[in-house]
């Protein structure tokens, strides 16, 4: 995923190469139904690409297995939801967002039963099988959705506390995973909350607001901007889409002199458009960037060549940075 | 149409497309091998037998269609609209790639594709709407789509099911390749939805049930409508892998790539098998 510069940075920053958080999510999950025999997960024949291979065989009576059918899957999630199951309904973050929205609309979201929706390989982790198999239009999806949390973890560590977190909310709530080995975020005790954004990193010559798997590559742009350029890069990590955390975007946006989002999905709709609407309604003036996939046929590759090519590593967005602060440099001249 | 060849030219041509099928896999380092497998037969009757579709009439309102619902095998359909001519089959190097056209699903920008598909149980609908399509213009077409019995599950096939017999689309024919398993096991277990021929036959459709590695009876069964007025189910009795022995009927196929020892050991059986085809006095 990393280029050798930044897996250079990431080693300067002391950071460690962790697994996938969709391992981490499984995981959890297996340890919190082991104590909780009211957990159940379902499953639309995607257990194995959810890593639940090993909970289907601990517990199989707390799997619940639907076919390939997600739409079911939702339906059956609300339903058993509503017999005060604690339901983690487990599929591909493109089918379950999109085949099956108006279940998550009217049978989760409207009627509340508070189900976790788990879209596994989530944003561009399926890369090279198309489009069909990318979710870059659920944030913009459901944050259209009253009554539905959302949450992009964005190392191991956000992703057991989001796991651990969905097991005890009483809102539906969709989590989003992806397949790839992730760093940890270098995290100072900061408590995973609902709708709480977290600093990774102080500073006031620029912000970056970012989520998800983008993360680490808004950290490593800022060390390496600190590096090249002496800029001084605050980075705030957004695990929750919604609610989204007013006071730390709108603190980024007053105390940082330009802004720059960061997410795996299209550009509208999403973080960055989220923020946009907050600060400008706020009445700040900001420069601002969103960095994200662009409306446009989505090109080939693996997520490592998406991210690259759309700007979302460590050089892109440094770039973008770079070229944002400078032209908010100009203008203040 | 091209002469179409015989049984054996037939079987020899699946055993090139296995061939390719895995080369490519093992090539791009990923896909769907077990279903591509299952389905070479399939393909290869359609493309070399039934189809009235070639890259000359391929912009022609009348030729066939085929929509490969379960996306997921395109490897199998690229390898043959290679050898139907649509393009040549060193350009699967980019399969996967960054830039590539080529992407793990079909894509309409891969010349000979109808419909994008790889989210499953899209296939019927939209081969449903062609086929329509053609009834109201009088048009002599056929539309042929490939579902799996995994796929099945999917509701929408069943809402399409129904339109497909409500409209008398005796010009439409689903093939189900019926591999008994997806990723999670067999389908029996996962999600049972057998039996799939009363299904079918419930919903309107004229139904056989054919052994999908048998040319003679897939073309029988494809050639022509199964029945006046009705739209045509063929369940054809696959095995998933099938042709490397390792693979064949094993659950871990589906988008098991193979390592070199195993690739090697699976183009050395395709090898034999062509090779003994050449010793057969030809009939
Ligand atoms: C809507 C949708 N859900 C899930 C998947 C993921 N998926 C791809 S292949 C597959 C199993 C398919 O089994 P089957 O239809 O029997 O096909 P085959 O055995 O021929 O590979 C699944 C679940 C998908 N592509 N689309
Ligand atoms: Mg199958």
């Amino acid at each position: 995923m990393h280029s050798a510069a930044a897996r250079e940075t990431a080693a300067a920053l002391g950071l460690e190469l962790g697994r996938a958080n969709l391992e981490i999510f499984a995981e959890t999950l297996l340890e919190l139904a082991r104590a909780d025999g009211n957990l159940l997960a379902v499953t639309s024949d995607s257990r194995g690409s959810g890593k639940l291979g090993p909970f289907g065989k601990a517990l199989p009576r707390q799997i619940v297995e639907v076919g390939i059918a997600e739409q079911n899957l939702v339906g059956i999630a609300a339903g058993l939801a509503s017999a005060g199951k604690n339901v983690f309904a487990v599929s591909p973050a493109c089918f379950l967002t999109a085949r099956s929205f108006e279940q998550v609309k009217n049978d989760i979201a409207y009627s509340d039963r508070p189900v976790c929706l788990v879209g596994i390989s989530a944003g561009v982790s399926y890369g090279a099988l198309g489009s069909t198999h990318h979710s870059i239009h659920d944030f913009a999806a459901l944050r259209a959705l009253n009554n539905l949390d959302i949450a992009a973890p964005a190392d191991n560590r956000e992703a057991a506390e989001a796991v651990r977190f969905a097991a005890r909310s009483q809102t539906p709530l969709y989590l989003r995973f992806g397949k790839a080995a992730l760093f940890s975020l270098p995290c100072p005790e900061q408590p995973f909350a609902r709708g709480k954004a977290r600093l990774l990193r102080d500073g006031g010559d620029l912000a970056f607001i970012a989520t998800g798997e983008t993360v680490i590559h808004a950290v490593l742009a800022a060390e390496h901007l600190a590096r090249t350029e002496g800029l001084q890069c605050r980075v705030l990590s957004v695990p929750f889409i919604k609610p989204l955390d007013e006071d730390a975007v709108l603190a980024a946006a007053r105390e940082c002199r330009a802004v720059v989002t960061a997410e795996e999905h299209m550009v509208h709709g999403g973080l960055g458009e989220a923020c946009a609407a907050l600060i400008l309604a706020a009445g700040m003036p900001c420069r601002f960037r969103a960095a994200a996939i662009p409306d446009e046929y989505t090109v080939t590759g693996s997520q490592a060549d998406i991210f690259r090519h759309y700007g979302l590593t460590m050089e892109g967005l440094a770039q973008t940075a770079l070229t944002l602060a400078q032209s908010s440099a100009a203008q203040t001249a | 149409m091209r002469n179409r060849p015989n049984d054996r030219g037939l079987a020899e041509k699946s055993l090139r497309y296995r061939r390719s099928v895995l080369k490519w896999i093992k090539d791009a380092g990923a896909g769907h091998t077990g279903g591509s497998l299952s389905c070479v037969d399939i393909l290869n009757v359609l493309y070399n037998r039934v189809l009235n579709v070639s890259p000359e009439n391929f912009g022609d309102p009348l030729r066939d269609r085929y929509v490969q619902s379960k996306g997921h095998s395109v490897e199998a359909l690229f390898v043959v609209l290679a050898d139907a001519g649509f393009y040549p089959e060193s350009e699967l190097e980019t399969l996967c790639r960054y830039q590539s056209h080529f992407v793990g699903h079909p894509t309409r920008k891969v010349p000979g594709v109808e419909q994008n598909t790889g989210a499953l149980g899209h296939g019927l609908s939209v081969a449903a709407g062609m086929a329509l399509a053609g009834k109201l213009d009088d048009a002599p077409y056929r539309v042929f789509t490939l579902l799996g019995d995994g796929e099945l599950a999917e509701g929408s096939n069943w809402e399409a099911a129904m339109s497909g017999a409500h409209y008398r689309l005796d010009n439409l024919t689903a093939i189900v390749d019926c591999n008994t398993l997806q990723i999670t096991g067999r389908t029996r277990d996962v999600m049972n939805n057998e039996p799939l021929d009363e299904k079918f036959a419930a919903f309107g459709w004229a139904v056989r049930r054919v052994d999908g590695h048998d040319f003679a009876a897939l073309t029988e069964a494809l050639e022509k409508p199964l029945e006046a007025g009705k739209p045509s189910a063929v369940i054809a009795m696959t095995r998933k892998g099938r042709g490397i022995s390792f693979m064949e009927d094993v659950g871990k196929w589906h988008h098991g790539v193979p390592d070199d020892e195993e690739y090697a050991a699976a183009i050395a059986e395709i090898d034999a098998q062509l090779a003994a085809l050449a010793e057969e006095v030809p009939a």
